[in-house]
């Protein structure tokens, strides 16, 4: 290994993938050559519109889909090289947005150890395991219970578990609070930074803004290409742009170019509502 | 009204039959049936039926929920207990028109009732004290051996396990196409059978659509967590014989032995 490839955990290089559209085989460029590294332990995001890739890129990274064209590297291990597969999934897992179709056994807890079994790991190791991940999505006292009968956030905190119990170092989420109401997404946010404090690198693929907002990197998709690329920061502060893409800009940034329209002077820095109301509070 | 299905029949509990080894209670379980159609003898049913309340007893199931679980089948059995009454050739105990009743018939009759109802009690046991979820790992295990000569034992049990894990979903998801489909004027409630069943178009194409996609997504999930069959597979909680196991393989064998020498010697 060498070290570009230690200090990346995913390295996508010119990454092309098309998908065949109908039975005659014309094939849909669902990304369009995109290059991009994520450094290990960092929060990145990924936004755009409907269609614009992103999920696609998100399956890329987990070899549910293999490249085109170029090359996608996780851990070291190529996803089209089919011996290190497994290494590659076990690496970088996956959180689906609904939390229903990715929970595989009516008992919690069975579902936890979903991942570890087929790892093939020890059953002393895999309870272990699956008694901490459970604790760390804050399930514990859930763990015989059907998964039917829990809310959503929950079933989605769940399913957090099961990819944290394969014990990955990067877990890809895949617009995993699309489904939920907002106690629901708030809960999963939280999880989400949890779980990168603890030094898992995360990835999160989202529409909202708002949850953009908070990662250290996002990454702006649209039609197929990584069309910016910079801390919260920068990309916000191209607000016409981000509107030609159809996307808005997080409402405290919004708001910030609104008070400073009217003759304020706050800082270009603010991305968050604290940050936001941090600045007017100490405003003279 | 999805909310609070019970998943199979299962009578939750704690007690000693509960915590028997699944497969221990399945093995019983149809020895229990064999052992019925070795009997021939009311005698020997007798006996049959002192065993299962025994065990009915130590499960500490309610006799009534046992007993709503035969309601189903209760046509079945009247069915056949009237066709052995009035078909079965022999000493013609009381006729009228072409209708006869003879001793042997009236034997049979009785004699193929109890049996069906020890029959049905017996094997409801198994699925009233066992999870449907260790019922399938039983169920894999036992296969296992089958397994070398191409039985997909593992592939078998995951679906089943599946299919239960989505019972609770797919009711969800038919409520809520009905609603929909009521909101939009649809009537599933009058009209004779023909046309009920018409009605019942509209859900059933959403719905198998729905299954469709839930089936790819979780496909694609459980590929995203390293799922590739059977092999390399270990269990968090791996069964294991005890005890109590032992004793009931005993207990079993005694039982058999006595049902032989009652077809023997009675």
């Amino acid at each position: 290994m060498n070290t570009t490839e230690n200090k990346n955990i995913i390295q996508i290089n010119d990454l092309v993938y098309d998908y065949i559209q109908d039975e005659s085989g014309t094939t849909k460029r669902a990304i369009d050559h995109v290059s991009i590294n994520i450094e290990r332990g960092s929060f990145t995001a990924v936004i755009g519109q409907n269609g614009s890739g992103k999920s696609t890129l998100a399956k890329c990274m987990n070899a549910l889909l293999l490249p085109t064209e170029g090359t996608v590297i996780v851990n070291g291990y190529d996803t089209k090289d089919e011996d290190h597969l497994w290494d590659v999934r076990q690496s970088a897992g996956m959180v689906f947005q609904n939390p229903d179709n990715q929970i595989v056994s009516s008992i919690v807890e069975d579902d936890v150890a979903f991942g570890p079994e087929n790892l093939g790991i020890d059953p002393q190791e895999i309870r272990k395991r699956v008694d901490s991940a459970l604790e760390s999505v804050q399930m514990g006292k859930y763990k015989k219970k059907a998964p039917h009968m829990l809310s959503g956030g929950q079933k989605q905190r769940i399913a957090i578990a099961g990819v944290v119990a394969m014990k990955p170092q990067c877990i890809i989420f895949d617009e995993p609070t699309a489904m939920l109401d907002p106690k629901g997404r708030k809960d999963i946010l939280r999880i989400i930074h949890e779980l990168h404090g603890e030094g898992i690198t995360a990835i999160l693929i989202t529409h909202f803004m708002e949850e953009a907002a908070q990662a250290d990197r996002i990454i702006i998709m649209n039609r197929g290409k990584a069309v910016m690329d910079g801390s919260p920061r920068e990309v916000f502060r191209s607000r016409s742009e981000l509107a030609a893409l159809s996307l808005d800009v997080p409402l405290a940034v919004e708001l910030r170019h609104a008070l400073n329209a009217k003759g304020l002077d706050l800082s270009e820095e603010i991305v968050t509502e604290e940050e936001l109301v941090e600045a007017v509070c100490r405003y003279r | 009204m999805v909310r609070d299905i019970t998943l199979g029949q299962y009578f939750p509990g704690e007690s000693w039959v509960h915590r028997l080894d699944p497969r221990t209670k399945i093995i019983v379980s149809l020895t229990y049936i064999v052992a019925l159609f070795i009997l021939h003898t009311f005698i020997g049913f007798a006996f049959a039926t002192v065993v299962l309340i025994a065990a009915i007893a130590i499960s500490k199931v309610p006799p009534k929920f046992i007993l709503r679980g035969l309601k189903p089948i209760f046509l079945i059995i009247i069915f056949t207990f009237v066709l052995n009454l009035f078909m079965y050739p022999g000493d013609v105990l009381w006729h009228l028109g072409f209708l006869k009743i003879t001793e042997q018939g009236l034997y049979k009759a009785v004699f193929l009732a109890v049996r069906l109802v020890l029959l049905i009690i017996g094997s409801s046991m198994l699925t009233l004290t066992t999870r449907p979820i260790s019922l399938t790992d039983g169920i894999e295990s036992l296969l296992k051996p089958a397994a070398k000569v191409g039985v997909p034992a593992h592939e078998l049990a995951m679906m089943m396990t599946i299919a239960l894990r989505f019972i609770p979903t797919l009711l969800e998801e038919t409520d809520k196409i009905m609603k929909a489909q009521q909101a939009r004027g649809a009537d599933f409630e009058t009209g004779n059978i023909l046309n009920r069943a018409k009605n019942l178009i509209p859900i059933l194409v959403p719905l198998f659509i729905s299954a469709f996609r839930i089936a790819q997504d979780m496909a694609m999930a459980m590929e995203a967590r390293c799922y590739r069959g059977g092999e390399h597979r270990t269990r968090m909680n791996a069964m294991h014989y005890g005890k109590s196991d032992a004793l009931v393989f005993v207990l079993t064998a005694l039982f058999v032995g006595l049902c032989v020498l009652e077809r023997m010697y009675i």
